[in-house]
């Protein structure tokens, strides 16, 4: 179904929402926070229906919003203990331009604390279960979403992806998940990871809710300095013009597990057969960008998190007496382990004598990877791929060995790295049941074709919901 | 690279944590993995490649010099702090 063509009253759908955001609650933990008083704005929004007003492209449409964005409605934790007493005095430019157009917020999303992790298990309020499997992971770090997604609770919730964190869970939970062109959509009001990284995107049923999700939420921010000037909706969107997909031939190497090796195979014969040219491209470089993800990613989250040090907002411990024990007490209880490691590591690639070796590297290694890509788009429309190397993983299996979780985002990482879009599409189950997902990725300013072209597979492959 | 007990308590005074807590076995163990991991860049040849620091196309963006209106206002802002005196965020003893 396609959001916003329901003929369903605003209270109604909100009310659905929110019974199967609580029923799902206990068993899964989609939520960190549940918005109960959404039903009074879904009154008011039939209210203004029915006096003839025109409320805007998602009138009465309930949403999950990921706790990394900033709101008035509700607290802000990114799932984080040191962020647990704090409240927003502002409204993120994302959910602003939601809910100027009719949507409303059923609740907050669980992540890996400041969306460090990809499954979900870094949450200080616990893991997200996967929606098809309670012992396994939900993916992350916008875990929370893409389960309400995926569970039916909201047709369409927000992410932020840095380095896969919307594309992985969409793919371990059979969803779309889009992660946009670096700056098309304003980052105003969002807990900062990484900025030359961080996206914000999307999850839903289908292509073309997402395709409406851009169009509303797409465009430069006065409150934004890195946000491109609008493109989006003038955007050209004639997939008569798609003619060669791209599959890398390097990533078979990287332990790809055969059920997606398979995904891959059948997409691969089905454009074949609908007249399009696969073309195998080499990208050797490519396998560096996880190394060269956990050492750019780190370096910036370190600076980022300095913020958060007890005095201003949010969490203070209170075993401390003077300024340093207070900053010391509140950061080494206030984070996750994970985040310790991210802000230790970014610290040390960052300080004197490891800054040649190591982030100056990344840095290098970074443009080797935008050329590889442009070189990679001179033969190829868009570049079909896995999103990572298998399904959905066992609870506690990766938490505590950091490495392992970072594989995870093997395929993910190289187009934050280029600034380039992706976005997951569902690509059937395995025989347990579990969802597969693949990637497809275009150049810059790609976003509205490379949605289209998705539409397009969709039908072919009638695998999305929406087909 | 090994990443040594002082270097960890440099670090862990960069980060501001309190790296003698428990737990501190298992951090510099995973700080070496980490380390371990990122070091394979080594084998890639850099030479003469220019780094980028971020993909945004352009240069500078310039605008008027005129303060935007702003959602939060000064009480709200202080509203979030622990401590407040006098219109200002109280934080304690320095020296």
């Amino acid at each position: 179904m396609k959001i916003a063509s329901t003929s369903q009253s605003a209270v109604e759908m909100v009310k659905s929402a929110l019974e199967k955001a609580h029923q799902f609650q206990d068993d899964y933990q989609v939520f960190t926070w549940i918005n109960d008083e959404a039903i009074k704005k879904a009154e008011e929004i039939d209210l203004r229906i029915k006096d003839g007003e025109s409320v805007g492209r998602l009138a009465g449409v309930p949403y999950a919003l990921k706790d990394n964005f900033l709101s008035k409605t509700g607290p802000t934790t990114a799932s984080a203990k040191i962020l647990t007493e704090f409240t927003s005095p502002i409204e993120a430019t994302t959910v602003k331009k939601l809910e100027e157009e009719g949507a409303i917020c059923i609740g907050r999303t669980n992540l890996d604390a400041f969306a460090h992790g990809s499954s979900t298990e870094n949450s200080y309020f616990g893991p997200t279960k996967n929606s098809k499997d309670l012992s396994r992971v939900a993916g992350g770090s916008s875990g929370g979403s893409a389960v309400a997604v995926a569970l039916g609770i909201v047709q369409f919730a927000t992410g932020t992806d840095t380095g896969g964190s919307i594309r992985q869970p969409a793919s371990l939970n059979g969803v779309y998940g889009f992660k946009p062109t670096y700056g098309t959509i304003s980052r105003y009001g969002v807990v900062a990871m990484a900025s030359s990284l961080d996206c914000i995107g999307f999850f839903a049923e289908n292509p073309q809710d997402i395709d409406l999700l851009m169009e509303i939420c797409a465009g430069q921010d006065d409150y934004d300095m890195t946000t491109l000037p609008d493109y989006y909706e003038e955007a050209d969107d004639d997939i008569s013009k798609v003619k060669k997909i791209g599959v890398i031939k390097d990533f078979d190497n990287e332990k790809v597990s055969a059920s997606i090796r398979d995904a891959l195979k059948n997409q691969v014969k089905a454009l074949e057969s609908e007249g399009y040219e696969i073309v195998e491209l080499e990208m050797p470089t490519l396998k560096y960008a996880l190394p060269a993800y956990y050492i750019i990613t780190p370096a910036e989250v370190a600076s980022n998190l300095s913020r958060y040090d007890g005095i201003r907002y949010g969490w203070r411990s209170d075993e401390a007496k003077d300024l340093e024990a207070i900053y010391e007490n509140t950061r080494n209880e206030g984070f996750m382990p994970e985040n310790k490691r991210r802000i230790t590591i970014g610290n040390f690639v960052l300080s004197s004598g490891f800054y040649d070796a190591y982030y100056l590297k990344a840095a290098k290694v970074r443009t080797l990877i935008i050329e590889e890509y442009n070189q990679a788009f001179e033969k190829c429309d868009f570049i079909l791929s896995p999103v990572g190397p298998d399904v959905t993983f066992k609870l506690g299996e990766k938490v505590d060995d950091p490495v392992s979780m970072y594989l995870e985002d093997v395929m993910s990482v190289p187009p934050n790295l280029a600034g380039i879009p992706g976005l997951t599409i569902p690509a059937g189950q395995t025989e347990a049941g579990l969802d597969v997902g693949l990637q497809l990725v275009g150049p810059r300013r790609s976003d509205k074709k490379l949605l289209k072209f998705a539409e397009k597979i969709m039908r072919i492959t009638n695998k999305g919901k929406g087909a | 690279m090994e990443v040594n007990q002082n270097t960890l308590e440099h670090l862990a005074e960069l980060s501001k944590f309190k790296i003698a807590a428990s737990g501190n076995d298992k951090l510099a163990h995973d700080i070496n993995e980490i380390v371990k991991y990122i070091s394979q860049l080594d084998e890639l040849d850099t030479s003469g490649v220019e780094p980028t620091y971020q993909v945004f196309e352009m240069e500078n963006v310039w605008r008027a010099d005129k303060i935007l209106p702003q959602e939060a206002d000064r009480e709200a802002l202080l509203g979030l702090a622990r401590e407040v005196k006098d219109n200002q965020i109280k934080v304690p003893r320095v020296l």
